[in-house]
């Protein structure tokens, strides 16, 4: 890609509707289109993000990235639509190489992206894009299919979809061709091999996109490293660490602004200022002087994130692992993870608290206590709990309301700010930042009464 | 009263046994002890003793090798050398990364460490002994790269639905559940995955584990292996929500509906149901009532059921009585709703279906205990359960490190030495483990080690005529 700080001249060979994004175009792209064009397109990825954690289904997805797309990635030249396109993913490919955090970020939401864009194509564009990516599939055929019939109705009549008719395509592929598939118990698989129907092979699809552009993310992280990042030090770089930056939000790892906090009065902070995740993990190990891996996870990154020190982390956990389990067997089995968490053991990587998305999507099983109160809990237990913090009433009905409508950020939200009595605009993304924004109210409070 | 003496003077005899045996045993450093107390104690010298007489150590790297051991020159030498084992020692040092590049330094550092539990990695992509040495080079070059598909099943996450004990105890009322579990997943294994060299171990004290070894396996990604995990995933619940399994959709996924044809119904009502008195109180009628969203039918069964409490002289079992009629009025002409039809399968999926500890499956680098490891706490050998027979399996009666000592100790002076495995009762677990599941597992290595070689001297044929 080329880079002019003047007038666009923009030529392109016939591209099809959906790029797959292969290679770098060889387009001329003014620096400010590079930077407005990425924004946009970080608007609609933002955009999902915000959405799946907020649980929604794949309808309401459906119709979501629709709009999103038609609403940022437009251009008033409809020749320019396509170019926008690929000009702001390679932008932000250079954006979000740099860490393996961001990779990872990018990875997932360029990947549901496709994975809508390409439903919204017509059955003949998909036959196109699947011949693009060369995939060795063949159809089933009909003597085969009449033997599994049965089961493949049996599936569909399992996810409420309609009963596949006589010229219904499957394909039979690998089952590690689709793992969203198979998690979701949506094929047949026997003997290794799924049965994949004509509606579904955008799993196909997805899967060779994402291996693809992992693969290319690494690559561009290796350029820029080694080259791009020196050569465009005073033009592109600046431009591309900013946008990193300003949209993905603090990631909390480096505890900031709040006074160091003590295990003196960590009780009384986190009646104050922690959400309801967290506090009802600490009461549940003040309680049961135990918490499962889920739990000691979440809890513990979170308190690093609010500045317990290593020392003192250490001390709060052996007072109540200690009751249950003795001293010498919190030390052995406990400890070192502990230890872990903050980087002085293993591969030694500093671990990032816990955001609210995370939390959102964990899965929390027999025993555990982690996870969001908001998704997780049965109604009337996120009820009590909520009568706990002293939410009741009209309030509690709303932060119920919308409880059932999967906004559960927004119903963390709406709780924060009954219990603080001050409005929370940002809404609640990180449980650290529910703290930091807890501590500061009640810091001018303070500072208001004295 | 015949039965009580007999049985105690059976025990006397027992008790007998273990103090001949303390006696004829040549260990160093052996203080002589109370006499039943040889049987569970778990000691650093007797695990010295069967690391060196009895620990299959051949059989471990033949299986860690997966034929690249041979000759053919399709073997990958560096195969063996890049898997890591890690070991637990006696004064709690943890070892992690250790690796061996043949069958002797392996067998020579275990004899020598003497761990007390010793853990498999996976396969990186460097001697994970060297990381440190690549890792300055700045890529991400130590990684792994090949693991068996695992799973882990621990008694503990039952909690909820068994009544006989509770937290690290197994008996044999509670121990069905993992044989119900053990069915599930084999049979999905084998005719859903296509997979074929699957190894179950029990875990020594209250779980199975599971080793799914073809080749196809140990090269799943992160993300298909959690795909696996989740296939198997219908247990929702955790402590905070009522209803623990929510089956969706107005039929069952071929996979759920064969498991509970096949295996779960009949487990819930031959043994669970009456093993477990799933009806005896009112506090565990409760919790199935609970689970009915029919706020009438509920009622009408908790009526019946708190008045026949009183005049309960009935001979048939009242947990079958009650399911019977749970059942019927559920499942009767009157209430064709759906939901309340799917709350049958749904209580039973509760009390019966496998509960995977999901992070184990999910990643390439966890580590698992090793198959024939002895459990520390119990002193129970990690021996294999053959899936086919797995009802037969009894936690309670496998091989412990004293018996097995005993057993070598009492052999006399004429045994050979080569035959002291077989003499105990550990032979038989070994001589399972290499028949059932280690001779086919060598034998497919090496024809796909034969095809995949085949295939390549094809293609460098094909491109020289060309």
């Amino acid at each position: 890609m080329e880079i002019v700080r003047s007038q666009s001249k923009i030529t392109a060979d016939a591209v099809p509707t959906l790029p797959l994004y292969r290679s770098a175009p060889a387009l001329e792209v003014r620096l400010e289109d590079f930077e407005l064009f990425a924004i946009d397109r970080l608007r609609v990825l933002r955009g999902i993000s915000d959405a799946l954690s907020r649980g929604k289904k794949p309808e309401e997805m459906e119709k979501l990235v629709k709009d999103l797309w038609k609403a940022n990635m437009r251009h008033q030249n409809a020749s320019e639509v396509i170019n926008k396109d690929i000009i702001s993913h390679f932008v932000l490919r250079l954006v979000y190489c740099r860490t393996e955090e961001l990779r990872k970020w990018f990875l997932s939401m360029e990947t549901m992206l496709f994975r809508y864009r390409f439903r919204f194509e017509s059955l003949d564009a998909q036959r196109a894009l699947m011949g693009e990516f060369d995939l060795p599939y063949k159809a089933v055929s009909n003597a085969e299919l009449e033997n599994v019939k049965e089961k493949l109705g049996q599936v569909a009549r399992s996810i409420s979809q309609p009963l596949p008719t006589a010229d219904t395509t499957f394909f039979k592929v690998p089952f590690e061709e689709v793992p969203d598939l198979v998690s979701g118990r949506r094929v047949f698989i026997l003997k290794g091999y799924a049965y994949v129907a004509m509606n579904q092979v955008v799993s196909l699809v997805v899967t060779q996109f994402r291996s693809l552009l992992s693969k290319a993310l690494v690559l561009t992280n290796r350029k820029w490293t080694s080259t791009i990042r020196e050569q465009e030090k005073d033009r592109l770089a600046p431009i591309v660490e900013a946008l990193s930056t300003s949209y993905i939000g603090p990631d909390y790892s480096q505890p900031k602004g709040c006074a160091e906090i003590s295990i003196r009065d960590i009780d009384q902070i986190a009646n104050s200022s922690f959400p309801l995740c967290m506090r009802h993990l600490f009461e549940k190990l003040r309680e049961d002087h135990h918490l499962k891996h889920g739990g000691r996870m979440q809890l513990g990154l979170f308190l690093k994130g609010v500045d317990l020190k290593l020392d003192d982390a250490l001390a709060f956990w052996k007072a109540e692992f200690s009751q249950k389990v003795g001293a010498e067997r919190f030390e052995k089995e406990y400890a070192y993870s502990i230890r872990h968490n903050y980087g002085k053991e293993g591969k030694r990587t500093d671990y990032t608290p816990y955001s609210c998305q995370k939390i959102i999507s964990s899965t929390p099983g027999v025993g555990d206590h982690h996870g969001c109160p908001y998704r997780h809990f049965s109604e009337e237990n996120l009820r009590t709990a909520l009568g706990k913090m002293g939410v009741s009433g009209r309030t509690a009905e709303e932060v119920m309301d919308k409880v059932r409508n999967r906004h559960y950020q927004l119903a963390c939200t709406l709780t924060f700010e009954a219990i603080h009595g001050s409005s929370c605009d940002a809404g609640i993304n990180h449980p650290n930042q529910y703290f930091s924004d807890s501590q500061k109210i009640l810091q001018s409070k303070k500072n208001e009464t004295s | 009263m015949v039965e009580g003496f007999s049985r105690r003077k059976l025990l006397s005899l027992e008790m007998a046994k273990g103090e001949n045996g303390r006696d004829n045993m040549q260990i160093d450093g052996h203080e002589p002890r109370q006499a039943n107390a040889v049987y569970e104690e778990f000691n650093a010298n007797y695990l010295k003793a069967y690391y060196g007489k009895l620990f299959p150590h051949a059989e471990m790297f033949k299986w860690m090798s997966y034929g690249n051991d041979g000759k053919h020159p399709a073997c990958d030498h560096s195969y063996f050398g890049r898997r890591e084992f890690s070991f637990t020692l006696d004064n709690d040092i943890y070892l992690r990364f250790q690796s061996f590049n043949n069958a002797t330094e392996l067998e020579n550092s275990i004899k020598e460490k003497c761990p007390v539990k010793i853990d498999i990695g996976p396969v990186y992509s460097v001697d994970p002994a060297k990381r440190h040495a690549y890792a300055q080079s700045g890529d991400n070059v130590f990684t792994p790269v090949e693991r068996e598909l695992v799973f882990d099943i621990d008694m503990t996450d039952y909690d909820d639905v068994r009544y006989c004990c509770s937290g690290a105890d197994v008996c044999l009322d509670c121990w069905p559940l993992m044989t119900a579990a053990i069915k599930v997943i084999d049979i999905a294994l084998r005719d859903d995955f296509g997979f074929n060299h699957i190894l179950w171990v029990y875990s020594g004290r209250r779980g199975v584990h599971c080793w799914v070894c073809d080749g196809r396996a140990r090269r799943l990604t992160n993300e298909q292996r959690a795909a696996i995990a989740d296939y198997f995933r219908v247990y929702k619940g955790n402590d905070n929500s009522q209803k623990k399994v929510s089956l969706m959709g107005p039929v069952l996924h071929p996979f759920l509906a064969r498991s509970y044809t096949e295996v779960l119904r009949a487990f819930f009502e031959e043994k669970i149901l009456s093993g477990q008195k799933l009806f005896a109180t009112a506090e565990r009628f409760e919790k199935i009532l609970e689970t009915i969203p029919d706020e009438s039918i509920a009622s009408e069964l908790r009526g019946k059921w708190m008045e026949s409490r009183r005049s309960s002289i009935a001979k048939e079992d009242i947990n079958v009585i009650r399911w019977e009629q749970l059942k019927h009025l559920l499942q009767s002409g009157k209430h064709k709703a759906q939901g309340l039809r799917r709350c049958v399968e749904e209580i039973v999926f509760s009390y019966t279906y496998p509960r995977l500890d999901m992070e184990v499956s999910k990643h390439m680098n966890h580590l698992l205990k090793a198959p024939f490891c002895v459990h520390p706490k119990t002193g129970r050998v990690c021996v294999p359960i053959d899936p086919e027979h797995c009802e037969e399996f009894d936690p309670t009666g496998v091989p412990t490190l004293s018996s097995l000592l005993d057993e070598l100790n009492s052999g006399g002076q004429g045994a050979e030495i080569d035959n002291e495995l077989d003499r105990t009762s550990l032979g038989k677990s070994v001589r399972f483990f290499r028949s059932s599941f280690l001779q086919p597992l060598l034998k497919s290595c090496k024809e796909d080690m034969e095809s995949s070689y085949n295939r390549k001297l094809q293609q460098s044929k094909n491109s020289l005529n060309w």
